[in-house]
């Protein structure tokens, strides 16, 4: 088998330590494949990245081996989250992202919503508790209801339903912010299984 | 352009022109046209030289059968078998028997040990890895992964996929396809709620 081939490709290793859990810290990300070099990027590629200065991330990088659905992802990826002139605030999309994250299981995506979270909400006590306990954590009735629809839309098979609806108009969401909590989770099942599939979490360095 | 402009998600929540989803929609323009366009770079790549449109096909109606038995997965079963009949009924067959519920599965993070869980890890039988090849049904396991139990994806499961004879731009889009229909099956989940419930 292998002398058929020049070289037989293998998966990084590492020994960077894993996080403990789930955590607001700085979590780092290793791939387990080659990110493309920064020196064959063409302009296909820097069209893919959207931003240019993504080219200094791995994650991105690796990405870019397949320009055009990164950039496609990336532009709904902003559109989703940063487009606030209407709609539900950033904090709640971002706890919709980091509650997917944290159902799901990807200890680096939640870290990152998380800071986000708590950073637009200034409530980090209550997304330090979201962390911790996971998304059956009493954090207030709309922040409750935000949670579940989330929790709801990451289950396979999918377990949100009109209920989810009704609570979340309970808590005072329109239909644009239903729409928003919707897809701040539905994106995060994207994001989530991307991070997982390709690379790995690395501990805080103030865990080490 | 002449060809007619579909919208993928608009067609599989049923959003009526005077109905929620549409009026919700009209106000995400963006969100709208790249979730267009992410359809659009998988499943009418600009080059599919890693992963052929046939592979795509069959992948995105396992992935998407496994998740659900919605409108979603039936748009997929379809383009699965104008792509490849015997192979999708192959394939069909499987995802019936492959179904369970998620997300489960066991942390790496020593804290987080308490909460790990389990449940159906799914291999091709011999008969249907006969019929499918093995660099397809290697896809159709890291899906089942990634479906199921995403943070249980590690460097084995990828190094299966490397020996099957993926490449490593090949792996990428594996992992982008099966993680863009995650987000586009529970958008149209999500939106087809919101329609139903109305205004």
């Amino acid at each position: 088998m292998s002398e058929t081939f020049a070289t037989q490709v293998h998966t990084f290793t590492y020994d960077e330590p894993h996080p403990h859990a789930f955590t607001r810290g700085e979590v780092g990300w290793l791939p387990w494949l080659e990110p493309l070099p920064v020196d064959e990027l063409t302009e296909r590629h820097y069209d893919g990245l959207v931003d240019r200065a993504r080219a200094s991330s791995d994650y991105f990088r690796l990405l870019a081996r397949d320009p055009e659905i990164l950039r496609a992802r990336t532009l709904v990826d902003k559109d989703i989250f940063y487009n606030t002139a209407e709609g539900l605030p950033r904090a709640e999309r971002e706890l919709a992202a980091a509650a997917a994250s944290r159902v799901n299981g990807c200890v680096f995506c939640a870290s990152v919503h998380a800071r986000f979270a708590a950073h637009f909400s200034k409530r980090p006590e209550l997304v330090d508790i979201l962390l911790g306990e996971g998304v059956g954590a009493d954090l207030g009735e709309r922040w409750n209801a935000i949670t579940d629809a989330a929790a709801a839309l990451t289950a396979t098979p999918i377990a949100f339903g009109p209920s989810h609806v009704a609570r979340l108009r309970e808590a005072g969401l329109g239909d644009l912010e239903i729409s928003d909590v919707i897809h701040g989770a539905a994106f995060f099942n994207w994001a989530n299984r991307l991070m997982l599939s390709l690379g790995r979490p690395v501990a805080p360095p103030d865990e080490a | 352009m002449t060809a007619p402009i579909v919208d993928v998600v608009d067609t599989l929540t049923g959003a009526a022109p005077d109905g929620v989803v549409t009026a919700v929609r009209s106000i995400r323009p963006v969100t709208r046209e790249q979730l267009q366009a992410s359809y659009d770079a998988l499943f009418d790549p600009v080059d599919d030289s890693d992963v052929s449109l046939t592979e795509r096909a069959l992948i995105a109606a396992f992935a998407t059968r496994l998740t659900g038995a919605d409108a979603t997965a039936d748009h997929y079963a379809r383009l699965a078998a104008d792509a490849d009949g015997s192979a999708a009924s192959v394939i069909a067959s499987l995802a019936d028997r492959a179904g369970t519920s998620g997300p489960f599965g066991r942390y790496r993070e020593p804290g987080l040990a308490a909460e790990g869980t389990d449940g159906l890890r799914f291999s091709v039988p011999e008969d249907a890895r006969a019929q499918l090849g093995d660099r397809l049904a290697a896809a159709l396991e890291h899906t089942h992964l990634l479906v199921y139990r995403p943070r249980e994806a590690a460097d084995a499961a990828l190094q299966r996929l490397l020996d099957a004879g993926w490449t490593v731009s090949g792996i990428v889009t594996l992992s982008q396809l099966v993680a863009f229909l995650a987000f586009q099956q529970r958008v149209v989940a999500g939106l087809r709620v919101l329609e139903e419930v109305g205004a």
